[in-house]
């Protein structure tokens, strides 16, 4: 390749950036410089800032939940109190914090730097997203405040048009919060099939890549069912139209077959983009090349379609017929087979690799610890003579915290502490993530493990009380919620730290070889002064461990690739 | 600076529309067709939910939808469908137009696109103002209206009936249709219910040519109805009116959405916004336009033309 642009990590890299901080942080200043905004990086910041503060929330409700669960016996709250507090704890967690999660907070950030574009396709329309998403929030937070909704994050109904609480304001925030959704994937799909940079066919893309656009497929294709089938239940509440009620002729259980249809793709909504930023995070603190770069890309794609055709297994005890039933195991019986393939594969990258126990490799190990156990507690519930044992207990319960909480919110913090030198510009006390990595491991554990056994014995899920043979489980998890909440303050501790007193970061602190890492931290306004040339993203042998300078540089050959333009 | 392909644009040399990220206009047409196909796309996926809907009801219920769906208005439906085709012919001559840089042309068949979606409306409301009218509502809310006093045989015929619980008396006759009389008449009498059968008025529904035949296995679909005979309602008739007006008023919402979108290409229009280089957003609505066009030419003979 030719000579070299200018690039910022070849002269004295920090001391140049200090000098001239013109990054996407300090590129203008001001509220308005940060509501109007159409730079993907501010986007995506505070898309994350939305974000970690509903996790919050939806973790003070599960805190509420966990704390009344200690004992047998109503102490905090009151049975219909505890209702709304599972449901918004559900609908909060899962619309607010893990569907739109990695795609919209990590993906807005990195996607566009991974192509080495400057933006992604549609920038309007990206901050038209996030504020469909704050519109959805607000309906949402609405509905607490104003008494609360207690059908559970399912809206199954006959239950929902019935009740007397607020389920439409929820459900009008969900419908918004959909659309928010398809436009980022919408967004998201077009960037990738349009803005990628000269040397990067689809075969050359960074696996998170294909994640989202595996992920956007879904987004595009189900979340546009769910819209309709919320759309009707409001109608339904508000005119009795009748399509969802018995007693007019219409069919409850078309709701569930429709929610479904939306909501197990969804699944695949959360998981999808957390294996991408494992397959990040393991090549590159493994120091070797990806493994099976093609099956991985490959099951993402298989994972999408299969997505679409596996609704039905949860309703297995509604009434379904038994072919329907049989037809709906088998196909989820498939989903494991591309989901192994990407385990295995992700092994075979660790072995004989140089593993560094980095924290967001430390998350990533979680994740496969954890992942495996949920996935491999779903074939259970695939199994349709044992799902009729587990339906609607504890194990379900466990099985889907495993998934979600486990493999989505676990990669989700792996790939922020992978990511955060590059978003913020700073570093974060290595030390300290390590321990709370290893908090939230054992924590999260405490929590979900002994859901698994006390389901297995029959305990329901949703009961605000329950008998007291169950109370050493219930203990067990409630310590286990409490020690893992714990952890989660720890790490908002020392990032909020890293923020102010972090030391700064440098263009390559983990020594990766996606372009996202050959533009400073963080990154310039404009991205890339030159479009870079993209070559192999996991070819990462060429990257040198500068042990003076404490970062990793490209090889000679290598710096050609692409310059920042920080320094210009 | 090095000098690469795609990079080689310097800023402030760009044509007015093209956006600094894209490198071309080539490249920023591309990323909008495809944008918009994908909307498209979660567009007919949310419409796909209807088809669900009706599918699941009718496969289940065929009966309902032949005996309702003749209170529907198969002559203006029609007209509606003519409207809606002829707008798209507009709307795609609008392209044309804004393609070759017409602009009289591309702002008088805006307009008269613009028209033609008026005139569905219109037409529409016409026909939801009947259904209205006469109580043929959804839910709780479908309480047919007999507008002639009295029927042979019905002595205290005037209350609603509420057809959420029809009480299935034995029916002399099988449940059939009125399909002889020819004449369309869109205001006439509607059928007067007693001891759950209903008597037909005379040509209180608006005919098809010939009986409805074939899919409800047991009716017998060739056989006339007098004025007079007694006909047995079937069960929750009010979901098909459930779902003809979930699908008929998602549709009028995306013809509104559609005509405010041409309304702001013909504002722009007006102020000579397009050209022959730059046309896209004219081109886009023509697409999502035409998508509206064609949910409708689906949605009319699976509402109108039962058979």
């Amino acid at each position: 390749m030719s000579d070299t642009p200018i690039d910022v990590r070849n002269a004295d890299g920090q001391a140049a950036g200090r000098a001239a901080p013109d990054n996407y942080l300090t590129h203008a200043r001001g509220f308005r410089s940060w509501a109007f905004t159409l730079d993907h990086k501010r986007i995506g910041v505070m898309y994350l800032v939305s974000l970690l503060f509903f996790f919050f929330l939806g973790g003070m409700l599960a805190m509420l939940i966990r704390a009344e669960l200690v004992e047998p016996g109503m102490q905090i709250v009151s049975k219909s109190r505890y209702n709304e507090l599972f449901t918004l704890h559900g609908a909060i967690m899962i619309f607010l914090v893990v569907i739109p999660g990695i795609p919209v907070a990590l993906g807005n950030f990195v996607l566009p730097l991974m192509l080495g574009a400057r933006d992604v396709a549609f920038p309007k329309l990206n901050l038209a997203s996030y504020y469909l998403y704050v519109a959805g929030a607000l309906f949402m937070l609405a509905a607490i405040a104003f008494g609360g909704v207690d059908t559970g994050w399912t809206f199954y109904t006959p239950y929902s048009t019935t009740t007397n609480t607020n389920v439409v304001p929820v459900v009008f925030g969900v419908f918004i919060l959909g659309f928010s959704s398809i436009f980022t994937g919408l967004n998201f799909i077009v960037t990738i099939h349009k803005l990628r940079p000269p040397g990067m066919n689809w075969f050359r893309m960074p696996l998170f890549l294909w994640s989202l656009y595996a992920t956007a497929i879904i987004q595009v294709l189900a979340t546009p069912v769910l819209g309709i089938t919320l759309l009707l239940l409001i109608v339904e509440r508000a005119f009795h139209i009748g399509i969802f009620d018995s007693a007019l002729g219409g069919d409850p259980v078309l709701f569930q077959h429709f929610f479904w249809f939306y909501s197990h793709p969804a699944v695949y909504i959360m998981i999808l983009p957390a294996m991408g930023v494992i397959s990040e995070v393991i090549p590159t603190f493994s120091r070797k090349h990806i493994f099976g770069y093609g099956a991985i890309a490959a099951s993402s794609i298989a994972i999408a379609v299969l997505s679409f055709l596996v609704w039905g297994h949860h309703m297995f005890v509604s009434g379904q017929s038994d072919l329907g039933n049989m037809i709906f195991s088998a196909f989820t019986f498939a989903v494991a087979i591309p989901s192994a393939v990407k385990v295995f594969n992700w092994l075979a990258t660790m072995y004989k690799g140089s593993i560094a126990l980095q924290t967001p490799m430390l998350y990533a190990l979680s994740f496969l610890f954890l992942f495996g156990i949920g996935g491999m507690t779903g074939l259970f519930l695939a199994t349709l003579s044992t799902d009729v044992h587990l339906h609607d207990t504890y194990f379900v319960v466990a099985h889907f915290h495993y998934v979600i909480m486990g493999g989505t919110m676990i990669a989700f913090f792996a790939g922020l502490h992978y990511w955060w030198p590059k978003m913020t510009g700073r570093m974060y006390s290595e030390r300290l993530g390590a321990l709370s990595a290893w908090l939230v491991f054992i924590g999260f554990n405490l929590t979900f493990f002994p859901q698994f056994v006390m389901g297995a014995h029959g305990m329901p899920r949703r009961y605000a009380d329950y008998p007291a043979q169950f109370e050493p489980y219930h203990l067990l998890s409630s310590i286990g919620a409490f020690l893992m909440a714990a952890a989660f303050f720890l790490m908002a501790g020392y990032l909020l730290h890293a923020l102010r007193r972090g030391r700064p970061a440098p263009p390559n602190p983990w020594g990766s070889a996606t372009l996202e890492w050959q533009c400073a931290s963080p990154p310039p306004y404009d991205n890339f002064a030159v479009t870079p040339q993209a070559g192999d993203p996991y070819d990462l042998e060429r990257l040198r461990y500068d042990a003076a300078r404490g970062w990793y540089d490209p090889d000679e050959d290598a710096k050609s690739a692409g310059g920042a333009g920080g320094a210009a | 600076m090095h000098d690469r392909e795609s990079s080689s644009l310097a800023h402030g040399e760009h044509p007015p529309h093209l956006q600094h990220h894209f490198s071309d206009e080539q490249q920023q047409l591309d990323s909008d067709k495809l944008g918009m196909w994908l909307f498209l796309v979660s567009e007919i996926l949310l419409f796909g939910g209807l088809f669900c809907v009706y599918a699941n009801y009718r496969a289940h219920h065929p009966e309902v939808f032949i005996y309702a769906h003749r209170y529907l208005d198969t002559t203006l439906g029609g007209i509606n469908t003519v409207v809606l085709i002829c707008s798209s012919f507009t709307m795609a001559w609008a392209v044309r137009a804004a393609q070759l840089g017409q602009r009289r042309a591309l702002v008088t068949l805006l307009a008269l696109t613009l028209l033609a979606g008026l005139t569905f409306l219109g037409i529409k409301s016409v026909e939801y103002e009947a259904k209205w009218k006469h109580g043929l509502l959804w839910g709780t809310h479908y309480r047919p209206v007999a507008e002639e006093p009295a029927a042979p045989g019905s002595a205290s015929g005037g209350a609603a009936p509420t057809a959420a619980a029809p009480t299935p008396a034995p029916a002399p006759t099988p449940a059939s249709v009125p399909a002889a009389t020819g004449a369309q008449s869109s205001g006439a009498g509607q059928p007067l219910r007693q001891g759950g059968q209903w008597i037909v008025e005379h040509s209180l529904i608006p005919r098809a040519a010939q009986g409805p035949a074939g899919l409800a296995s047991g009716l017998a679909a060739s056989q006339p109805v007098e004025p007079g005979q007694i006909v047995e309602q079937p069960k929750n008739v009010q979901v098909f009116f459930a779902v003809y007006f979930a699908m008929t008023g998602l549709h009028a919402i995306h013809v509104i959405a559609g005509m405010v979108v041409i309304a702001i290409m013909l504002l722009l229009a007006l102020r000579g916004r397009f050209d022959d280089g730059y046309y896209t957003p004219v081109d886009l609505t023509g697409l999502f336009w035409h998508l509206v066009d064609v949910i409708w030419i689906f949605l009319f003979p699976l509402l109108y033309l039962i058979r």
